[in-house]
Order: structure tokens, then C-alpha cells, then sequence
């Protein structure tokens, strides 16, 4: 049973990535950003070919930084610029997205195991693989939590949150919500292509299918973290975030080992999250809601 | 002479035109305020108060006219471009502050209305204290809980909050929105002895909104009432000063079916 924790906390932190991007859509600019199934994959199909060229893999995993930043602004700009709802301007992200990524791997999926990766020096070391990896994860994870939590706290980091919390009183302090609204939604998705890219090396390969069912994924990870931190700052939110991320993959990974398919896990995901969203609801019409902009 | 502090000039605003539904909701409104002026505004609901306030706020464009503020026609500058300008306080106590935010971040936003916002660190230690003692003279105790999220405040003490930030800089003008009809009267005679204060130690000039005729004659040395869309009556200097509720009964009772406004 021991044996979940090392892979649990390796896909924990790598997963992490994402749902902090995920948790700064859907939690500090309110906004339901779709996009992700889609910026995911783009990042894990940006870093492969780029690696597969032949592209140092650090560079590699910038590039996909800056490819999932460009498809979360122009989401952004989709419903900010021209009024498309919310839901349905990351749904035609997400959607083509899927061709780009195709067109980017130039075909369905690309094996990185012959090829150096940003893994590959500490695969030759003498220890175990797992722990220069997570250990890797945990630096990663860090910087990005740290430095999310920085700029939430600046003077643009404020109007971001403001955004999200009260559009029509920040406007009303000066601030362009709308170049808000896309800059945050390109550093939400921004996060979630550095996941992409990390867990396609990681993995040893990129696949155009990598990303479905990662928002809700995500969703999950956030439910579970807040119900153990209760999110009442940044820091908070952040730290909830990691910590439901890798307890989300415990749970998977305990329920794969009782005999859960790994085919269920979406379906069982899904419940996980439905659960969690109904029973406020059903507990008090009042108790509060997600706030969401635009749906 | 010195140049108005606001201009509008045959201000239209038609809602849902072509319709059934069609509202005249600013129909050829011409108005100027001076430098300093105290404008109480009254009206039945729906007579444009609100309308007018956005208009000359940039929430709402108007179909025709132009608003100058301060020698500037800002007639088709959006709304987060005036806001060097202008500050508002609205009538929901919840509009006027970002709920999830501590009171000290709402307080460090306000301080950078209309500013150029960057990357440097948004509430320094310098803010902070500074903040602190802002805080005491609403005498609400709100000095000792910077850090709680403002969504904690009764309604009073967010809408007292909400005023000082508006005045935290001062803006060229000051637009207030029925501020204080949310509250119970203790609490609301409380804020707006409040904004009186402010309004009179700034000499800020300031159009008011309020359902209270009370309130209305008593603050403020102008007083005009909206009509469907239209300045109906534009009272200033000695005549506003000795003003009083009969007189403006008497005179428009027929427009005046309101009972709220009526009503002290
Ligand atoms: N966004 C809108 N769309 C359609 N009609 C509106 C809108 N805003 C205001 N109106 C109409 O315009 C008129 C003036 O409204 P308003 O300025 O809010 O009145 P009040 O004096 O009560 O503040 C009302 O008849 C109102 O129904
Ligand atoms: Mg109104």
C-alpha cells in the first residue's frame, strides 16, 4: 500500500501546476476557463516536438510556457473583446486547440523516451528515480506557488483579484478589467502548459488526448484542498491547492488499487466533484456558491 | 470667470429605442456644475437619477451630447479612464469594495485610482500605518482588523469604508448614489454626516442622489429634481438655503406621486 506515496506525490506536484492555473480561473478572476483541457496538451505537444528537433529541453518547456500563456489571453480576449460567454470561449479555445496541437506534434503522439529530457540527468544518478524527480516537482511547485502569491499581492496582482471579486468597483478605480481578465487567464493557462510539458517528459511521451478531463481533475483537487485549508488568503488558497492535488491522487491511486479501472477514473472524478458542489447546495441555498462572471 | 467643473450639453439616453419598451430616459439634459457646488439630486424612481450618474461616469455612453469634465470632453472615454476624475459610492453597500479583499488591500486599490498599477509590493508598511490612522476617524474600530476580509463589515461600516476610500485621493468630482438608502437611519444619518464633512472640509465638488426631500434641502448648497428625464427644478444660493419641504410640495406635487420621497 506504501507504494501509492512516491507515484502519488510524483503526479501530485507534477498535477499541481495545473490546478494552481485551474484555481486562478475559477477562483481569483471568477471566471470558468475551459481552456485547459486544451492548453494541457499544448504545452505537453509544444515541448515534445520541440525536444523531439532536437531543442534544449529547458528552452522547450519555456516555449510551452509562453504557447499556453497566448491560448488562455486569446480566451480571454474571446470574452472580454466580443462578448462570448465565459464557458463557451474556452470551449472554442479547447476545441481548437485540438487541431493545433495535432498540427504542432504533427501527428497524435510523440515518444520522448530516446530523447534527453529536462528528467534525463536524473535518471543517471545513482538513487532511485522517484526522489530527484519529486524532488524536482516540489522545487518546481514551490517557485510557482511562491511567485503566484507575490504577484497576487502587487499593486497589479490586487486589481487581478478585484477583477474577479467586484469587476464594476475596480473599474471604477481606474483599471482595464478586460486586460485583467486576459492577462490572468494567460498566466492561469500558462501554469497549466508548464504542467503539460513537465508530465509529457516525465511520461516519456506527449499525447493529443492528454489533457480531457483535466478541468475537472483540477476541480477536484481544489474541493479537496479547500475542505482541508480553508482558503481565506492567497497563501492559503495556493498551499490548498498542492495539498488537494496530491491527496486527489492518493485517492485515485488507492481507489486503482482496490480494483477501481483506470478507465472509471473520470466517471468516478466527476461524482467526487458533483458531490462536492451539491452539498452546499443542498445544506443552505444561502451558504455561498462559486462565483462565477459571465455564465 | 473659472471654468465649470462639469458640463453636459443636450444629453440624450434612449433605452431599448425601436421598441415597445422604449425609455426616454435622458431626454436633452443641459447642466452645469461649478467648482465646489453641493448638487443634491431628487426625483421619482425611474425619473434618470441613476442614469445620469453613469453617463457622466462613463458606465453609461449617452445616444447624443457631451460631458466635459473639468475642461475635458470625456464624452467617449470609457469609464476606467475617468476614474482619476470621479469617485462613486453606490447604493448596494456591496458595490463599493471587493468583498474577498482585506480592508487594507481595498484601502491600497482606492489609493491607486487612476494610477499606472505595476509590480511593486501593493501594501507596504508605509500604507499600512498610514491606513491605520485614516481608519480612526471613522471611529468603527476598523483600525485593528486590516487584514479581515471586508466582506465581515455590516453594511454601514462597508459603506463608511467605501466613502473614505473614495476620498482617500480626492477626485475632481464626487458622485454619490442613493449611499445611504441601504442602511438602517441611524447608521444612514451617521454616513452622511459623514460625507458632509468630507464634501465641506475638501470643498469637493459633488452631485448626491437621495429618496429623502429631508436630506436633500438640508445638505448642500444646489438642489435640482429629474422629471422623466428631464431638469424639472434647479434650485441654488439663498433660495436653496431657505428651502423647505412644503415649498418644493407645493410647487410639484403633481410630479411628486412618489410616496418615498415624500416620506422622511
Ligand atoms: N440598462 C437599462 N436598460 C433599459 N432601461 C433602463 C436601463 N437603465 C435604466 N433604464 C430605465 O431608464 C429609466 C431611468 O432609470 P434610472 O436612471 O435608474 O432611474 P432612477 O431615477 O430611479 O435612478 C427607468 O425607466 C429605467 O427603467
Ligand atoms: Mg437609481
Amino acid at each position: 500500500m506504501l507504494n501509492i506515496v512516491p507515484i502519488s506525490l510524483e503526479q501530485g506536484l507534477a498535477y499541481a501546476l495545473a490546478a494552481i492555473g485551474i484555481a486562478l480561473a475559477f477562483r481569483i478572476l471568477s471566471f470558468p476557463d475551459l481552456t485547459v483541457d486544451g492548453s494541457f496538451p499544448l504545452g505537453g505537444a509544444v515541448a515534445a516536438r520541440l525536444i523531439f528537433e532536437g531543442a534544449n529541453p529547458v528552452l522547450a518547456s519555456l516555449a510551452a510556457i509562453v504557447a499556453g500563456f497566448l491560448a488562455g489571453c486569446l480566451t480571454g480576449f474571446f470574452a472580454t473583446k466580443f462578448k462570448i460567454n465565459s464557458l463557451l470561449s474556452g470551449i472554442l479555445m479547447m476545441t481548437m486547440l485540438y487541431s493545433i496541437n495535432l498540427r504542432v506534434m504533427g501527428r497524435a503522439n510523440i515518444p520522448l523516451i530516446t530523447t534527453p529530457t529536462i528528467f534525463t540527468p536524473m535518471e543517471n544518478m545513482e538513487i532511485s528515480r522517484d526522489i530527484p524527480v519529486i524532488a524536482f516537482f516540489f522545487l518546481v511547485v514551490l517557485l510557482c506557488k511562491i511567485g503566484i502569491d507575490l504577484f497576487l499581492h502587487t499593486e497589479y496582482g490586487l486589481a487581478v483579484r478585484a477583477t474577479g471579486d467586484n469587476e464594476q468597483m475596480i473599474r471604477s478605480l481606474g483599471v482595464n478589467t478586460d486586460a485583467a481578465t486576459i492577462f490572468g487567464l494567460g498566466l492561469s493557462n500558462a501554469f497549466v502548459a508548464l504542467s503539460g510539458a513537465l508530465i509529457a517528459q516525465d511520461q516519456g511521451f506527449s499525447d493529443v488526448g492528454m489533457g480531457i478531463g483535466l478541468i475537472v481533475a483540477g476541480l477536484a483537487s481544489i474541493i479537496i484542498g479547500e475542505a482541508l485549508i480553508k482558503p481565506k488568503t492567497v497563501f492559503r488558497l495556493t498551499l490548498a491547492v498542492v495539498v488537494g492535488s496530491i491527496v486527489y491522487r492518493l485517492i485515485i491511486a488507492f481507489g486503482m488499487r482496490i480494483g477501481l479501472a483506470p478507465t472509471d477514473l473520470k466517471l468516478a472524478t466527476g461524482v467526487m466533484v458533483v458531490i462536492a458542489l451539491a452539498v452546499p447546495a443542498l445544506r443552505s441555498a444561502k451558504e455561498k456558491k462559486m462565483k462565477l462572471r459571465g455564465v | 470667470m473659472a471654468s465649470p467643473m462639469l458640463e453636459l450639453k443636450n444629453i440624450v439616453k434612449v433605452f431599448n429605442a425601436d421598441t415597445e419598451d422604449e425609455k426616454r430616459a435622458m431626454d436633452s439634459i443641459n447642466l452645469t456644475i461649478e467648482k465646489g457646488e453641493f448638487v443634491t439630486v431628487i426625483g421619482s424612481n425611474g425619473a434618470g437619477k441613476s442614469t445620469l450618474l453613469n453617463i457622466i461616469a462613463g458606465t453609461l455612453q449617452p445616444d447624443e451630447g457631451s460631458v466635459t469634465i473639468n475642461n475635458k470632453d470625456v464624452t467617449r472615454i470609457p469609464d476606467y479612464k475617468r476614474a482619476s476624475l470621479l469617485a462613486r459610492v453606490f447604493q448596494n453597500t456591496t458595490m463599493g469594495t471587493a468583498g474577498e479583499m482585506s480592508i487594507e488591500e481595498n484601502l491600497c486599490m482606492a489609493e491607486l485610482r487612476g494610477k499606472k498599477r505595476g509590480l511593486k509590493w501593493g501594501v507596504t508598511k508605509n500604507r499600512r500605518s498610514r491606513y491605520r490612522e485614516i481608519l480612526k476617524t471613522l471611529e468603527l474600530g476598523l483600525e485593528d482588523r486590516l487584514t479581515q476580509s471586508v466582506g465581515l463589515l455590516s453594511g454601514g461600516q462597508r459603506q463608511s469604508l467605501t466613502l473614505l476610500m473614495a476620498t482617500l485621493i480626492m477626485p475632481e468630482m464626487l458622485l454619490l448614489d442613493e449611499h445611504t438608502a441601504a442602511l438602517d437611519p441611524k447608521t444612514a444619518a451617521k454616513v452622511i454626516e459623514l460625507t458632509n464633512t468630507v464634501v465641506q472640509e475638501n470643498q469637493l465638488t459633488t452631485l448626491m442622489i437621495t429618496h429623502n426631500m429631508q436630506q436633500a434641502i438640508h445638505y448642500g448648497n444646489r438642489m435640482i429634481m429629474l422629471h422623466q428625464g428631464k431638469i424639472q427644478l434647479d434650485i441654488k444660493g439663498e433660495e436653496k438655503a431657505k428651502l423647505t419641504v412644503n415649498d418644493v410640495v407645493a410647487k410639484f406635487s403633481h410630479t411628486l406621486k412618489d410616496e418615498a420621497l415624500l416620506s422622511n
